[in-house]
């Protein structure tokens, strides 16, 4: 039973890895490279719905603020790409890596002097409402973590599988030359994506908040969320929402039955086990040749 | 009619003159070749006209239109459409995929309707596999219709860039030196092929080539050029007998 309780929270815990890996996926997929403020995209995302929702704050009801601060995300994040990004475009991809490093630390920045340091709480209409069956308790929250990535996660995965703009994307990241001359515009579909990002990791924030308290410092999670998405493959969607739910899972339950530090250790644990085993991660896009 | 006008064309780089005051003018239904020693800037013509580059100087017009301001992605809804001297394909993708993505610009559906795979969506995609399938015999690809890129033998990938061209559905096609790194077989298809398109697609041929024998078999004028400038023009023969020519191919330095 305990074992079962541990694994529906660390699922629910799972899915905001996953979404926040399915941000690294999607800028992977488009540019090739990977976006490091992903997980302070989700805490500013969080800030955002919290200032247009919360009671104290602007006070919208919460539907509305969280709409509301998904569009301004999918507008700063694509600002971002236009004002930013794109002056390193065709640069090594380490230049990439620093430059969304820093902005990481601007959003937390920002996100600090806006709200503070002090955690906050965002008032959500399934705070505290838990069910019970069978000696486990679930609580609304954690279902609705589970159902909206979900949901999520497939409509992501459509986008990319069967839109025009989708393909165009992933055309783009396999080569920007030959997507040109296929009449991609590969720059707008880059600042399209990283708009998409920012929407994908304000919903993962919400969930987030919908589970504690949120303090500037909570996009470091970012870093285990790298490590689900690097499990998963890096490429591929279905791919970084297993890889979260391996992480989430493995986690309490290390903290539980493992020694000392063991549990904090335990996703990057995997995720060399994984890199030795299976270098292109569990759901390698790239295909070996068959010999 | 002229298809393609190029006037007094010129790219700099720095001091360095990659492109230098070349005017050439292709008709439509013509094969057309551009030859040259290497670094003579033929590729930068290329790359000038489906607007990688922007030139210094110079304009480009197709079907009387100035497409000079145009950006590289429209240039393939216009009915321009190219292959690389070193083959650009989206290597982990099928040949099939990276067909299909030649269609890029014929595809109307907008997001909603794909995800919703509406009725007109599986009609729109039903008419580009058709379309694609046509390439795919026509250049005898059916064996490697589901075969990754990044496995594929040189000479295939090469071929499958033609197709991934001519699946763009194009009014003129651009050929970066097809024959290179290819067999004498290989080569000869290549030939077929490149008199068919004009035969049976109607299509207009420019194309860079280092293969003389290829380029005295299927085209009907050369353009000849070294260090950027236009040496001679005229029909195979005629060019290649000219002295300017013959001493940038000795490399006298008589033309420089």
């Amino acid at each position: 039973m305990e074992l079962l309780q541990l694994i529906i929270g660390g699922l629910a815990n799972g899915c905001i890895y996953g979404l926040v890996a399915l941000g690294f996926v999607m800028i992977y997929k488009s540019s090739e490279g990977v976006n490091f403020a992903q997980g302070d995209m989700m805490m500013l995302g969080a800030f955002i719905a919290l200032g247009l929702g919360n009671s104290d704050q602007m006070g919208l009801p919460f539907a509305v603020a969280v709409v509301l601060a998904m569009i301004l995300m999918f507008g700063i994040s694509w600002g971002v790409e236009r004002v930013v990004v794109r002056q390193i475009f065709g640069q090594p991809q380490f230049a990439l890596v620093i430059l969304t490093i820093a902005l990481g630390f601007i959003f937390r920045f920002v996100a600090g002097s806006i709200w503070g340091y002090t955690p906050l709480v965002l008032e959500t209409p399934f705070a505290g409402q838990n069910m019970r069956t069978g000696g486990i308790v679930i609580s609304l929250s954690d279902l609705v973590t589970i159902g909206v990535t979900l949901v999520l996660t497939v409509a992501l995965w459509s986008f990319f599988a069967f839109t025009r703009i989708g393909l165009a994307a992933q055309a783009a990241s396999q080569n920007q030359m030959a997507a040109y001359i296929v009449g991609v515009p590969v720059m707008r579909v880059n600042s399209l994506i990283w708009g998409l990002s920012g929407a994908v990791a304000t919903v993962a924030g919400v969930l987030y908040a919908t589970r504690g308290a949120i303090d500037p410092n909570i996009g470091l999670l970012g870093i285990k969320a790298f490590a689900a998405a690097v499990i998963g493959g890096l490429g591929s969607l279905p791919g970084a929402l297993i890889g979260g739910l391996v992480i989430g899972v493995i986690e309490p339950i290390a903290g539980r039955y493992a020694p000392g530090e063991l549990a904090k250790m335990s996703p990057y644990i995997i995720m060399l086990i994984v890199l030795v085993t299976r270098p292109g991660g569990l759901f390698s896009q790239i295909h070996m040749k068959k010999v | 009619m002229k298809l393609l006008e190029i006037q007094d064309l010129s790219i700099h780089f720095g001091g360095v003159k990659a492109v230098d005051g070349v005017s050439f003018e292709v008709n439509e239904g013509e094969i057309f070749a551009i030859i040259g020693p290497n670094g003579a800037g033929k590729s930068t013509i290329f790359n000038l006209i489906s607007r990688v580059y922007t030139p210094t100087k110079g304009n480009i017009r197709f079907e009387g239109q100035d497409i000079t301001g145009l950006k590289a992605h429209q240039i393939a809804g216009l009915g321009i459409a190219r292959t690389f001297q070193n083959i650009e394909l989206f290597d982990h993708s099928t040949v099939l995929d990276n067909l299909l993505m030649g269609r890029h610009t014929h595809r109307t559906t907008n997001f909603v309707e794909d995800i919703l795979f509406l009725p007109k969506v599986r009609r729109e995609e039903r008419e580009h596999r058709r379309r694609v399938e046509q390439v795919i015999e026509f250049l005898e690809l059916e064996a490697y219709r589901k075969k990754m890129i990044a496995g594929l033998p040189y000479g295939v990938r090469k071929v499958v860039e033609i197709g991934r061209a001519l699946a763009i559905g194009p009014k003129l096609i651009l050929l970066d030196e097809p024959a290179s790194g290819l067999s004498v077989e290989e080569t000869r298809d290549v030939a077929f092929w490149i008199e068919d398109m004009r035969r049976d697609m109607g299509l207009t041929v420019l194309m860079v080539e280092h293969d003389m024998s290829l380029v005295n078999q299927v085209s009907d004028r050369v353009l000849a050029v070294a260090n950027g400038r236009p040496l001679a023009l005229g029909e195979p023969a005629e060019v290649q007998a000219h002295p300017d020519v013959q001493a940038a191919y000795l490399g006298t330095g008589a033309a420089a």
